[in-house]
């Protein structure tokens, strides 16, 4: 199986060149299925190969697997080629990726079944896997920019789907505009490795990374650079703001690039150079420091969000600022944990809220829904089930990697492990008032919605549950030794982070009854949240006001996102309006060509002058004639 | 056929032939005369070693008395360029069988590759300069007789700026002359000569001035956007496909080894006009309505970055400059047919009329997509390649110069998408109700554009091969 790795992101390529020819050729059913067929086979591949890295691990390896497809671009001693690496991360990656992403395909075909772009809209999630494939299993820092713009591109694409409507097209070009930020910070990144260690390929440059002592200047700069890439990429601040809008893709895109996968490569390539970080205190403190007030902002806004998909939305940067936090604090495992454990419940959370809309005729305005989970058994039971697994309340899944990030936080810094759980208290209310306000009470759409309501059929629900289930159990994988686990995540990650690990001396120990006291806490505050938010939404039955409706200061700020998208508008955009019409107006057309015909012009009039002199009177021509020899004469004397 | 001078002939038959066609059948025989071209390009690409320096080399006595040699030759920075010149020559000719166009105009666009073949092929700066010269006429013709707007303004402008470029190159040649001990005009002396720092540095400015004004490099480049905007779109695919190439061919060919210490002098300098050059048309670019206007400004802020990469002086960077030269072609010619199927269309060019393109025309959509992804240069599309090798030799060169230079990563993505939303996407106009899709023969031209687009950004090591040998030797020239 080794030797066909590169068949896994090949397949979907086909399927997108497949798909994207015959988009009107072919019936839904051809598309949905082919599309379909290509994800489950690269998942199956996957799934074998992982084995493989699983039986080496088991007997002792590092379970790695290389291999060298071509040369890609080689000029003088700069050789790049495209060659892909399987190790534990990158197995567990791919089975994320091509796992959700065969679930997402099989709920596109219910969802998008009535779109005329049923064709498109597969052909740009197979290619959506391909370039996420090339993104995982890069061998080096190209290839993984390679899926990195890719990525970025099918975003774009998806985001703008129906790109008929104007504000859906601008937050495609948002989102683009603002990744390529980070993706600027990548390559300028890519050039100091290059610079640095002579070589892209990530076992030359981590083997080379043990020679620098911490604190390198080279080592922290390109750390920092790639963290920017990170913040483009994986939403947070100062670059999280396209992450909201992206929204406006149909919801299985949400689910799948702006929840499970995509945005969490940030979190993916830094645990990837874990051993560049951790010879960088700076950046990881850096780190730390962005994603806890990531976390905390993106939860603050989510609390007042009305709209179902908008509230997830900030939930996610919220929950990639947790993961962030972890990275930070050296928790490499325990980000990684919270990527995977995410994936389920947020991707289940996604498609939960994507049948919700479904069923209510394309509303998204929790004011308008309430009392669904009569109609809509199956979609609550499962939304249920990734509300109690995000909200950290064991033994769901979201408890576990949560609970290991915070504890890592509460080992570095006390105060960040009380902005993390002040964070938590937040998630659980925001989304338990995002579950009654949906599913509680009353109904109070219109009679049309009403009568249209209905349980979405089997291609969607069945993925809902197989995600409820992952979301149920996904935490058993790295249970805590001080639950009795055997932390069979880390065990297994162990080779990724050895030598990162091996650099720096030891970190803080928790005991077992800090660690025991510290769940407790975290549980019960969660449950508090909970018993608030069924109070004021299911027993008061309040429902927010309209927009209009003057609110409290602080309140006002969350409901309007605490006015971050006016502040760029006012300090960037707008300026950089300005500027080039200042440039091409004034500076451009005035100035410099005001400069080159003024030239032109003052030939022309030196000509026009000049012309006069020559006006056919002999006499005066013998003035000047004598004139000009005496002052030749002149100017020998003086020069001799 | 190895005879390299049957390819400059070829075209000047073609140019004598076409001349008296009258008929419609004329875009047809230019269009098989510039494949014959492109095919007697290729035993010279099959032929031609990396690492053999010049070759296929011809020198006939020109003026005798003068020491003036038709001295022709080719290494690798040549031969990606004339593979340009030759291969982007039919597909100009296909983007215009919609229009009326007689021989008399096909003629003109055969004389001028006549004339660009010698500037790439010369190895007397003789011989370069009456190519140079030969270059600027047919196209000041085909822009001012065909030309739409001010037209006959704005290229008198662009003919008199050019040609003062030009005459501060020839006193340049003349002087170097001069100082040659046997009084010739050979590449070869030229660069044998051991010139005095003082003197590097006003031929540094005499060559430097005559190439920035033909690429066009800040601020020398306000005779562009009129110019690109008024010429018809075959004019405009010329100018900026292959003509500002001279330009920067020059920069390698005569600039940088001839004079290596004027560069080491004053590279920062130009290097600085570069980058800001980068910066300031991408920003300009960024408001533009007028597509054609905001492509040209586009094109001076991609140009701005091949410079660069001329003057960090590595082999990155000079790697780059080659490859992103074809590249840059083959993305112009892409995007300026797209504008000009646009306009036939709708007879607008201006953005805020258009919209909803791709509802009506979804082939198009894909096509313009894939250019634009390619102008923005995304992994995998032929830019990458190119803008990865020089942003690789300018930060080389200096970490800061490669931060701003790369903010053309953020602000190409922004007047890209901006172009690509305001005519592709949204609700339909007036203007774009009836558009028609592409089909035949236009499908056949932005598919091939679209395949090559793909097929460099894949495999770009046959291009990068070609020039890897003459790039590293005239690295070392760095400092002599």
């Amino acid at each position: 199986m080794s030797e066909l790795i590169w068949l896994i992101p090949l397949l979907p390529l086909i399927g997108f060149i497949v798909n994207g020819l015959g988009r009107n050729a072919f019936s839904k059913g051809m598309i949905g299925a082919l599309g379909s067929a290509v994800v489950l086979i690269s998942f199956i591949c996957s799934c074998i190969l992982f084995s493989e890295v699983y039986q080496s691990r088991q007997a002792g390896q590092a379970g790695i697997i290389e291999q060298h497809v071509f040369d890609w671009i080689s000029v003088g001693n700069l050789k790049i080629s495209l060659s892909f690496l399987v190790d534990p991360l990158s197995a567990i990656m791919l089975l994320i990726v091509t796992g959700i992403g065969f679930l997402i395909h099989i709920y596109s075909i219910g969802y998008m079944h009535h779109d005329k772009g049923f064709g498109k809209f597969f052909a740009y999630l197979n290619l959506f896997i391909f370039f996420m494939l090339l993104l995982v299993l890069g061998a080096n820092y190209l290839v993984m920019f390679i899926g990195w713009e890719g990525v970025g591109l099918c975003s774009y694409l998806l985001i703008g789907f129906w790109y008929k409507n104007t504000s859906y097209a601008n937050a495609a070009k948002k989102a683009f505009v603002m990744n390529r930020i980070g993706d600027l910070g990548f390559l300028l990144a890519v050039f100091l490795i290059l610079g640095t260690f002579g070589s892209l390929e990530f076992s030359t440059v981590f083997a080379g990374a043990k020679n620098f002592a911490a604190g390198d200047i080279a080592v922290v700069s390109i750390t920092i650079l790639l963290f920017i890439a990170a913040t483009g990429k994986s939403a947070q601040i100062p670059l999280f703001t396209w992450l909201p809008d992206a929204m406006a893709g149909p919801t299985p895109v949400s689910a799948l690039i702006h929840a499970a996968t995509m945005v969490t490569a940030g979190i993916y390539m830094i645990a990837r150079s874990n051993v560049l970080f951790v010879l960088s205190p700076i950046t990881l403190q850096l780190i730390s420091i962005i994603a806890i007030c990531t976390a905390l902002l993106a939860a603050a806004i989510a609390l007042t969000q009305n709209d179902i998909k908008k509230v997830l939305a900030y939930s996610t940067v919220s929950q990639l600022g947790y993961m962030f936090l972890g990275l930070g604090v050296g928790a490499f495992t325990g980000a990684f944990f919270h990527v995977l454990t995410h994936a389920f419940f947020k991707a289940l959370l996604f498609l939960g809220a994507g049948s919700v809309i479904h069923g209510m005729s394309d509303e998204q305005d929790m004011r308008k829904m309430g009392g669904l989970k009569k109609a809509m058994p199956i979609t609550y039971m499962t939304m249920l089930i990734g509300t109690i697994a995000i909200a950290g309340i064991p033994p769901f899944s979201g408890f576990f990697s949560k609970d290991e990030i915070l504890a890592h936080a509460f080992a570095a810094n006390p105060l960040l492990w009380g902005l993390g759980f002040l964070g938590a208290l937040m998630t659980a209310f925001y989304m338990f008032r995002m579950l009654f306000m949906t599913f509680s009470g009353t109904f109070r759409g219109t009679d049309d919605q009403k009568h249209h309501l209905h349980e979405s059929p089997k291609s969607m629900t069945v993925p809902l549950m197989v995600l409820a289930v992952l979301s149920v159990v996904g935490g058993a994988i790295n249970l805590p030794a001080a639950l009795g686990g055997n932390h069979w995540l880390e065990d297994f990650l162990a080779p990724v982070f050895a030598e990162g690990k091996a650099l720096v001396p030891a970190a803080h120990h928790l005991e077992h009854s800090t660690e025991y006291m510290l769940m407790a806490v975290s549980v019960v505050g969660v449950l508090i949240m909970v018993a608030l938010a069924y109070n004021i939404y299911v027993k008061r039955q309040q429902t927010p006001e309209g927009d209009e409706v003057p609110r409290g200061f602080l309140a006002n700020l969350s409901y309007h996102k605490f006015y971050v998208d006016e502040l760029y508008d006012a300090v960037i955009v707008r300026p950089i309006n300005w500027l080039s019409s200042f440039f091409g107006n004034v500076v451009d057309q005035r100035g410099i060509d005001g400069i080159v015909n003024g030239a032109g012009k003052a030939t022309f009039d030196t000509g026009k002058v000049l012309r006069l002199l020559q006006n056919g009177n002999v006499g005066f021509y013998l003035l000047m004639m004598v004139i000009g020899v005496i002052a030749i004469f002149i100017y020998g004397f003086l020069s001799l | 056929m190895d005879n390299l001078f049957l390819l400059i002939l070829l075209p000047l038959i073609s140019a004598l032939i076409l001349a008296l066609l009258k008929t419609n059948a004329a875009k047809l025989i230019a269009l098989i005369l510039s494949l014959v071209s492109l095919a007697l390009t290729i035993p010279f690409l099959c032929q031609f070693d990396p690492n053999g320096g010049m070759q296929f080399e011809k020198n006939w006595a020109w003026i005798s008395a003068l020491h003036i040699h038709f001295h022709l030759g080719i290494d690798g920075i040549s031969l990606p360029l004339i593979l340009l010149t030759n291969g982007l020559m039919p597909f100009i000719i296909a983007t215009t069988f919609a229009k009326n166009y007689k021989g008399n105009f096909y003629a003109l666009m055969a004389f001028m590759q006549a004339g660009l073949l010698l500037v790439f092929m010369a190895l007397d700066a003789f011989t370069f300069y009456v190519g140079w010269e030969i270059a600027l006429i047919p196209i000041y013709f085909i822009c001012a007789l065909w030309g739409e707007g001010d037209r006959i303004r704005v290229n008198l402008k662009f003919f008199i700026y050019t040609f003062l470029g030009s005459l501060l190159m020839l006193i340049g040649i003349l002087y170097l002359y001069q100082q040659v001990p046997n009084h010739d005009f050979e590449w070869t002396s030229f660069i044998a000569l051991e010139l005095e720092d003082n003197t590097q540095r006003w031929l540094f400015w005499a060559f430097f001035i005559a190439f920035a004004i033909k690429i066009p490099i800040f601020p020398f480049h306000t005779w562009q956007p009129n110019t690109y905007t008024n010429a018809p779109a075959a004019g405009t695919m010329l100018l900026a496909g292959i003509m500002l190439k001279m330009g920067v061919y020059g920069l390698m060919r005569w600039l940088l080894p001839v004079v290596p210490t004027g560069v080491a002098l004053y590279g920062q300098f130009a290097m600085i006009l570069c980058v800001i050059g980068i910066v300031y048309a991408s920003i300009i670019a960024i408001k533009q309505d007028d597509a054609k206007r905001l492509i040209a400004y586009s094109s001076i802020a991609h140009v701005g970055l091949i410079s660069a990469g001329v003057f960090s002086w590595n082999t990155n960077g000079l790697s780059g400059a080659t490859i992103q030269m074809l590249n840059h072609g083959i993305s112009v010619v892409g995007l300026f047919y797209v504008l000009d199927i646009v306009q036939q269309r709708t007879q607008t060019r201006r953005l805020s009329e258009l919209g909803g393109i791709a509802s009506k025309a979804p082939k198009l959509a894909i096509f313009f997509m894939i250019i634009c992804m390619g102008a923005v240069g995304l992994p995998l599309t032929n830019g990458f390649i190119g803008e990865f090798l020089l942003l690789k030799g300018v930060f080389q060169y200096g970490f800061w110069f490669a931060v701003f230079a790369g903010l053309t990563l953020i602000l190409g993505a922004v007047y890209m998408l901006r172009l690509y939303q305001q005519t592709m996407l949204g609700e339909t106009t007036d203007r774009t109700i009836q558009f028609e899709d592409v089909k035949g023969r236009e499908i056949l031209v932005l598919g091939l554009i679209s395949l090559l687009i793909l097929y460099i950004g894949i495999f770009p090591n046959f291009l990068l091969n070609l020039s890897a040998g003459s790039v590293e030797v005239l690295s070392t020239f760095l400092g002599r």
